[in-house]
C-alpha cells in the first residue's frame, strides 16, 4: 500500500485565529480513516484545508503533488472529492443537474452515462427523484445526493463532512453501508469526519482523535475501540 | 376601437424595447446573482462604438457584429477591474459600484461624443405595415423579432448547455461550485460579457427610435426594470412578457387616463414595480426556492 495523502505540521486560519496548531499525519491508498473528536476541535477544517479553502501554513502531499498553492478548483480536478458540511446541494437545480456538475472537474469527460447508472444503483431514490428540483428533497435524500455528487468525479479521495448530521439512524446506516460499498468495489479511499464515533469507528479502518487542532492520539480503528478513555469519551459507554 | 388596437399595437413595439433590456438584466442576474443598473449606460456606450464604425464607413451589419464582441470583451473587463474587487463585499456596495458605472459611462459617452442627439439607423426596411387602419413600424416588429431570439437563445443556452448550468450554479452558489471545480470567477466573467452583448443588442435596436445620446436609457432602464421585476428576475420569459405588459399598460394608461399624458407615463413604471414588490416580490413568473431541512 502507498501513501495517498500526506499532512505535515498543518496550520490552519481563520483570520488571526489559529484553528489547527500542526496537524500532522498520513493516509493509505485505498482505506477508510476517520477525524474524531469533539466540536470546534478542528475536524472540518482538516478537510477544508485539504480542499484548500481555509488559510493554512505547513505541508499536504497528494500522491507527492503539494496542494498549497492550488486552488479549490484545481484540487478537485487531481481527483478530490468534497461533500460538504451542510451538504452543499445546488437547491435551486434538479437531481440530475447536481450530479451533472458532480462531473465538472473530471478530465475525461466520456463515461457519464456508467456514472449515472452506477449512483442510482448506489441510490435508487436518486433515480425516482432525477427531475426534482433538489431544494425539496429530504434531508437524508439531500444527503445521499451529496455523496453521489462527490462519486460523479471518480474520485481517488472522497472527503466526507458528517454524513450522519440531522439524519434518522435508518437512513445513516443505509448510508454508511453504501460507503463501505464505494470503497471496497470503487476502491475510493475515504476521509470521514464524523460526530457519530460508534459509526465512524465500525466503518473505518485507522483512526485520528483531534483535540483544540492537535492530533493527540491515532491508530487501527479497532485498537481504538479497546482504549478506555475513547470509550468513555466517545462512545458513551 | 381602432385607437385603443393602435395603443396596445404601439404599446408593444416599446414593450419590445423594456424587454430587450430587461433580458439583460436577468441574464446578468441569472449569472451573477447581482442587479446591474449600469447596464443601459454600458448598452448605450456599446450602441456609440457601433455607430463611429457606421460613421466611418463600416456597413451596419459588420458594425452590429464588431459592437458585440467589443461589448463581450467590455462586459467581461467591467466585471474583472470593477466587480471583482466588491465581489464578496455586501450587496449594498455592488449596488452602488453598479450605480457608479451608470454615472461613468454616461459621463464618458458625453465627454466623447457630446449630449446632441444623433440619428441612428435601423436594418430594417422604413416603409410601415399596415393592416385595415392599424399602422406598425417594420423597425417596431424586427426589433420585437430580434428580442424574442435573444430570449430564445437564452433559453437554450442556460436550459441546455453544460456552460449554461456551470453558470447558474455558480451564482446561486459559488462554494459548491468550486468544490465541484467550477471556476467561479471565469463564468461570472463570462456572464458580464454575454449580458454586455444582449444590452448591445438592445442599445442598437433602440437607437433608431429614440435617437442616440448619452441618456437614451435612462428611461428606457426603469421601464425594463419594471418588466424584470413585474416578470421574476429568475425568468427570461417572464421579462419579456414583462416588458410587452408595461408598454402596453403605460401607452393606454397615457391614452386614456387624462391627467397621466406623457409627463407622467414614468410614474406608471414605478407604481407597477411597488405593485409587484407588494402583491408577489418574485414576480410573475420567478420561483420562489422552496427548501426542505
Amino acid at each position: 500500500m502507498s501513501v495517498l495523502l500526506e499532512v505535515r505540521n498543518l496550520e490552519a486560519f481563520y483570520g488571526r485565529t489559529k484553528a489547527l496548531h500542526g496537524v500532522s499525519f498520513s493516509m493509505m491508498a485505498g482505506g477508510i480513516t476517520t477525524i474524531l473528536g469533539a466540536n470546534g476541535a478542528g475536524k472540518t477544517t482538516t478537510l477544508r484545508a485539504i480542499s484548500r479553502m481555509v488559510r493554512t501554513a505547513g505541508a499536504i502531499l497528494f500522491e507527492g503533488q503539494s496542494l498549497e498553492q492550488r486552488a479549490t478548483e484545481d484540487v478537485v480536478r487531481l481527483g478530490i472529492a468534497h461533500a460538504p458540511e451542510g451538504r452543499g446541494t445546488f437547491v435551486h437545480l434538479t437531481v440530475e443537474e447536481n450530479l451533472t456538475l458532480g462531473a465538472w472537474g473530471r478530465r475525461d469527460r466520456g463515461g457519464r452515462a456508467e456514472d449515472f447508472e452506477r449512483v442510482f444503483g448506489y441510490f435508487p431514490v436518486l433515480r425516482a427523484r432525477r427531475r426534482q428540483v433538489a431544494g425539496t428533497l429530504s434531508g437524508g435524500e439531500q444527503q445521499m445526493l451529496s455523496v453521489a455528487r462527490a462519486l460523479m468525479l471518480r474520485p481517488r479521495l472522497l472527503l466526507l463532512d458528517e454524513p450522519s448530521l440531522g439524519l434518522a439512524p435508518m437512513v445513516v446506516r443505509e448510508i454508511f453501508r453504501i460507503l463501505r460499498t464505494v470503497n471496497r468495489d470503487a476502491g475510493v479511499t475515504i476521509l470521514l469526519v464524523e460526530q457519530n464515533a460508534a459509526l465512524a469507528l465500525d466503518l473505518a479502518d485507522h483512526v485520528f482523535l483531534l483535540e483544540t487542532g492537535r492530533v493527540v492520539m491515532e491508530g487501527p480503528s479497532e485498537k481504538l475501540k479497546s482504549d478506555d478513555a475513547i470509550r468513555r469519551a466517545y462512545l458513551g459507554y | 376601437m381602432d385607437i385603443f388596437i393602435q395603443q396596445v399595437v404601439s404599446g408593444l413595439a416599446t414593450g419590445g424595447i423594456y424587454a430587450s433590456v430587461a433580458l439583460a438584466l436577468v441574464m446578468i442576474y441569472q449569472a451573477t446573482d447581482v442587479v446591474n443598473f449600469g447596464q443601459g449606460s454600458m448598452a448605450m456606450f456599446a450602441t456609440y462604438i457601433c455607430w463611429a464604425m457606421l460613421n466611418a464607413g463600416v456597413p451596419y451589419w459588420g458594425a452590429f457584429a464588431a459592437t458585440l464582441a467589443i461589448a463581450f470583451v467590455g462586459g467581461v473587463v467591467v466585471e474583472r477591474v470593477v466587480i471583482r474587487p466588491v465581489e464578496n463585499a455586501p450587496i449594498l456596495s455592488v449596488v452602488i459600484v453598479t450605480l457608479g458605472l451608470l454615472v461613468i459611462f454616461t459621463s464618458i459617452a458625453g465627454w466623447i461624443w457630446t449630449y446632441v442627439q444623433k440619428p441612428f439607423p435601423s436594418p430594417f426596411p422604413s416603409k410601415p405595415l399596415k393592416a385595415g387602419n392599424i399602422v406598425l413600424g417594420a423597425h417596431d416588429v424586427g426589433q420585437i423579432g430580434v428580442t424574442l431570439i435573444v430570449l430564445l437563445c437564452i433559453y437554450l443556452f442556460f436550459r441546455f448547455t453544460p456552460l449554461g448550468l456551470a453558470m447558474r450554479a455558480a451564482a446561486h452558489n459559488p462554494v459548491s461550485s468550486r468544490l465541484v471545480g467550477i471556476r467561479v470567477g471565469r463564468m461570472l466573467a463570462l456572464g458580464w460579457g454575454l449580458a454586455s452583448v444582449f444590452g448591445a443588442v438592445a442599445g442598437m435596436m433602440v437607437a433608431p427610435i429614440l435617437t442616440l445620446e448619452p441618456n437614451m436609457m435612462g428611461g428606457v432602464q426603469l421601464y425594463a426594470f419594471a418588466a424584470a421585476t413585474l416578470g421574476g428576475f429568475s425568468s427570461p420569459g417572464g421579462a419579456v412578457l414583462g416588458g410587452f405588459i408595461v408598454g402596453v399598460v403605460e401607452n393606454l394608461v397615457g391614452t386614456y387616463v387624462s391627467f397621466i399624458g406623457t409627463e407622467l407615463k414614468l410614474t406608471v413604471a414605478l407604481a407597477m414595480i411597488i405593485a409587484v414588490l407588494l402583491v408577489k416580490p418574485s414576480g410573475l413568473f420567478g420561483t420562489t426556492v422552496v427548501k426542505r431541512v
